[in-house]
């Protein structure tokens, strides 16, 4: 049933055929259910995440309709052993973000050691001056982080990427697991899963440990959660969060500075927010400061930021961690502030900026991944082995005129995970998303997290904006 | 609560009564269509349009003769009309997307469900043959909102807005129908006891699906002061003005407890309170009903005007 994949490491069946440890319990539940009736519980999800509109919308299509993204029913499950070696290295990967973050907008310490060049940071759109010399509330920058993993083997997770701007996928983690639990109850009880059910009140408390100065009443912080407003592609999870956490969901005309606060303006007057959980980039967060021409942000809220009345999560700037360029010296930069070697490994990346680098980049072209340096969302980047001789030679004239605004990768043997097809269990690749949450007193990682799928055959690209879908994502609990 | 949730909410809840409103102002007319005469049933069809207030657009596309299928589809499906049924059911939601932190699941769930069924009824033409299922459509979903709201919601200031909308909404809406209908409901000695008269007035508690409730109050007596009487001042049929007034009364002082202080809307409310309270049927009758009704309405209109500033809906 694994045709044409003994390529790739298959999460849930071994060369010989046999089931993996992982997957044990939930394949003697699979083989014991009726196949058409398994088909009708697929229609059921999908008419489970209209019903509940959870729906995404894509930008760059004509019709503003709303899409959903596929849900595939087939778990993807992770031992309990996996899971605390990968959370170890999370957590790590994680503080040293933080640490690094600090660190730049402070002493620059790594810089002055010669473990980073100036130029990386220097030069870097991502980089915030307005940020330097300002210690965020509770020295925390980026309270929500989203680490993007890949698997190539049976013990080898790497990561693809680190989120730190404002990581989105959480509610399809919530969500999904709901429709799992709400299709097959008793699945749940055969198979004992680490519960992700928590996250929203995790998150609140999370955000409620960095209060600002100025904050009344600590006991009774005010957190709110600020969208772009509906026609954001990721609305429902906005809506969602704030809905769980018990929270205002506000767009940026609903607040306004006054007497030194951020307040919103509720039926009763304005009333100012501790706790600001942003969901709008940085260049949008303040026309002041900013972008001059945003009306998704509050004029004036930077100013307020620094004067300790208000905390902004994540804080601004934190998106020259999780930039591309820099993402190549994070083994460096691990164990310069952790003093450990990284637990998690990095994909190997050329920074097409080195002459060396683009030289080999160049002449192997057909075998690499090229991303933008800002880039996300899968939008601009180059598969080599997939790309039409046509793409190649865009990617080359493009890579020629602005090589600092590219890396490159390998192609990376994705592990696969199966998915239900019309044709029956057929593996797709996967990646993993574990949403991480930072603190002054813990850094918390719910077990599970977002795994995306390629849904169609052979492809590598996972993102949702490129037709990939979602599986539940199961740690199994230790017993 | 956020001011912009407690537009969001009235407004969702003003959309949603709305649809439901027009559900049965089309059963009405539906009823007609098939019981009488084509020149019946297209005066039916016609005051169901100027009760809508659509009266000038429609002629405008359509000319002053009134059939039954273009007026359905212009009041449900026509873009030539911004109100129509798709958009405002399109509103309802849009604004419930937007209050969603601020309701229970199962009641967006309930909203955004109906959203998809009433599309999909409304997706063709709809002919008189096959509006009573697109009717039943729009009636079941306002039903399953309205349980989903009773049976989830918390009763907080989030649901007094819902519920101010509603009746504010539902206020005008029993007005308008009166408003349009009340030459049939004068009292007129050469009328009195005609088959027509009695249709008619059938027709009117129709539109607020009122038939059974006034015949069982009233052993079946059709009469025009009765039914009039009904409809503005009997505080037990719900979709009176009087029950309307009592609802808007009991939320708005919920609102004050809540906030600990009054605003201008509680003093505008007394006034329209008093009137209904102290007003006799008679009374109504001697300075005109139609005065009567037109009053109602514009103060009606000033009282939601005052809330949205008080609460500060927008800036």
């Amino acid at each position: 049933m694994t045709d044409g994949a003994a390529a790739f490491f298959d999460e849930m069946t071994a060369p010989d055929g046999s089931v993996r440890p992982a997957y044990a319990d939930y394949c003697g539940w699979l083989a014991n259910q009726d196949p058409a009736q398994l088909k009708r519980k697929g229609a059921e999800a999908e008419e489970f995440f209209r019903r509940t509109g959870i729906t995404f919308n894509v930008y760059g299509q004509s019709d503003a309709e709303e899409r959903l993204i596929p849900f595939d029913m087939l778990p993807r499950i992770v031992t309990a052993r996996e899971w605390w070696k990968l959370s170890r290295g999370i957590e790590q990967r994680v503080r040293a973000l933080n640490s690094f973050l600090a660190d730049l907008y402070h002493r620059q310490d790594i810089i002055r050691a010669g473990r980073l060049p100036l130029r990386m940071v220097a030069q870097n759109a991502a980089f915030l001056p307005q940020m330097a010399g300002f210690t965020p509330p509770g020295g925390v920058y980026t309270h929500i982080c989203g680490i993007d993993l890949v698997r190539t083997g049976d013990d080898c997770f790497m990561v693809l990427e680190d989120n730190v701007r404002t990581p989105s996928g959480v509610s399809y983690m919530l969500e999904n697991r709901e429709t799992m639990m709400a299709m097959f109850p008793e699945l749940f009880t055969a198979v004992r899963v680490s519960e992700v059910s928590d996250y929203p009140r995790r998150l609140a408390r999370s955000l409620a440990a960095c209060l600002p100065a100025a904050c009344e009443d600590p006991a009774n912080p005010v957190i709110a959660v600020l969208t772009p407003g509906i026609y954001n592609s990721a609305y429902f999870e906005h809506a969602f969060l704030a809905d769980q956490m018990g929270a205002e969901l506000v767009e940026g005309h609903d607040l306004k500075v006054i007497d030194g606060r951020v307040a919103m303006r509720t039926t009763r007057g304005y009333k100012a927010v501790d706790v600001l959980y942003r969901r709008v980039d940085d260049d949008y967060l303040d026309p002041l400061t900013f972008r001059e021409d945003s009306a998704l942000g509050i004029a004036g809220i930077f100013d307020v930021y620094r004067a300790g009345g208000i905390t902004i999560a994540n804080a601004p700037g934190t998106g020259i961690a999780d930039d591309k360029a820099i993402y190549s010296f994070m083994p460096e930069i691990v164990e310069f502030y952790t003093g450990e070697k990284p637990l998690l490994d990095n994909v190997p990346t050329w920074r097409c900026s080195e002459v060396d680098s683009l030289a080999y980049v160049l002449d192997n072209l057909a075998d690499l991944v090229v991303k933008e340096v800002h880039g996300s969302g899968g939008y601009g980047m180059l598969i080599g082995p997939a790309a039409s001789k046509k793409e190649l030679a865009e990617f080359t004239a493009k890579l020629k005129a602005r090589p600092d605004n590219y890396i490159a990768q390998p192609t990376l043997a994705l592990s696969t995970v199966p998915v239900f097809t019309k044709a029956g269990l057929a593996p797709r690749h996967v990646d993993l998303r574990p949403f991480v949450l930072v603190s002054p007193e813990r850094v918390e990682i719910t077990p599970g997290g977002l795994t995306r799928v390629a849904m169609k055959e052979g492809s590598l690209v996972v993102n949702s904006s490129q037709g990939g879908g979602t599986k539940d994502t199961w740690v199994l609990d230790d017993d | 609560m956020l001011a912009r949730s407690a537009n969001s909410i009235f407004w969702m809840f003003r959309y949603l009564e709305r649809t439901e409103n027009i559900a049965r102002l089309l059963d009405a007319g539906l009823r007609m269509a098939l019981t009488r005469d084509a020149a019946d049933a297209g005066a039916e069809w016609r005051s169901v349009i100027i009760t809508l207030g659509l009266k000038e657009r429609y002629e405008a596309k359509f000319g002053k003769a009134v059939t039954g299928g273009q007026a359905i589809n212009f009041i449900l499906r026509d873009r030539d009309n911004p109100g129509n049924v798709l958009a405002i059911v399109e509103a309802a939601r849009t604004n419930a997307r937007q209050v969603r932190a601020g309701i229970t699941r199962e009641l967006w769930e309930a909203v955004n469900e109906g959203w998809m069924q009433i599309n999909q009824a409304l997706a063709r033409a709809v002919k008189e043959p096959t509006l009573g299922a697109a009717l039943d459509t729009m009636r079941r979903h306002a039903l399953l909102v309205r349980g989903a709201m009773d049976g989830t919601m918390l009763r907080n200031e989030n649901f007094n807005f819902a519920r101010i909308g509603t009746f504010i909404e539902r206020a005008d809406n029993t007005a308008r129908i009166l408003d349009v209908k009340y030459y049939v409901l004068l009292p007129s000695v050469s009328y009195v006891g005609s088959r027509l008269d009695n249709v008619q007035w059938e027709t009117v508690l129709r539109s607020v699906s009122g038939e059974r409730s006034y015949r069982w109050l009233n052993s079946g007596k059709m009469e025009a002061a009765g039914i009039a009487e009904f409809l503005i001042l009997d505080g037990r049929f719900p979709r009176s003005l009087a029950f309307c007034y009592a609802k808007l009364h009991s939320n708005l002082a919920a609102l004050a407890r809540e906030y600990g202080t009054e605003s201008g809307c509680h003093e505008v409310l007394r006034d329209s309170l008093s009137r209904l309270h102290t007003l006799t049927i008679k009374q109504i009758f001697n300075s005109g009903l139609h005065e009567f009704i037109g009053e109602f309405i514009g103060r009606n209109q000033t009282l939601a005007g005052q809330i949205e500033r008080d609460y500060r809906f927008a800036e």
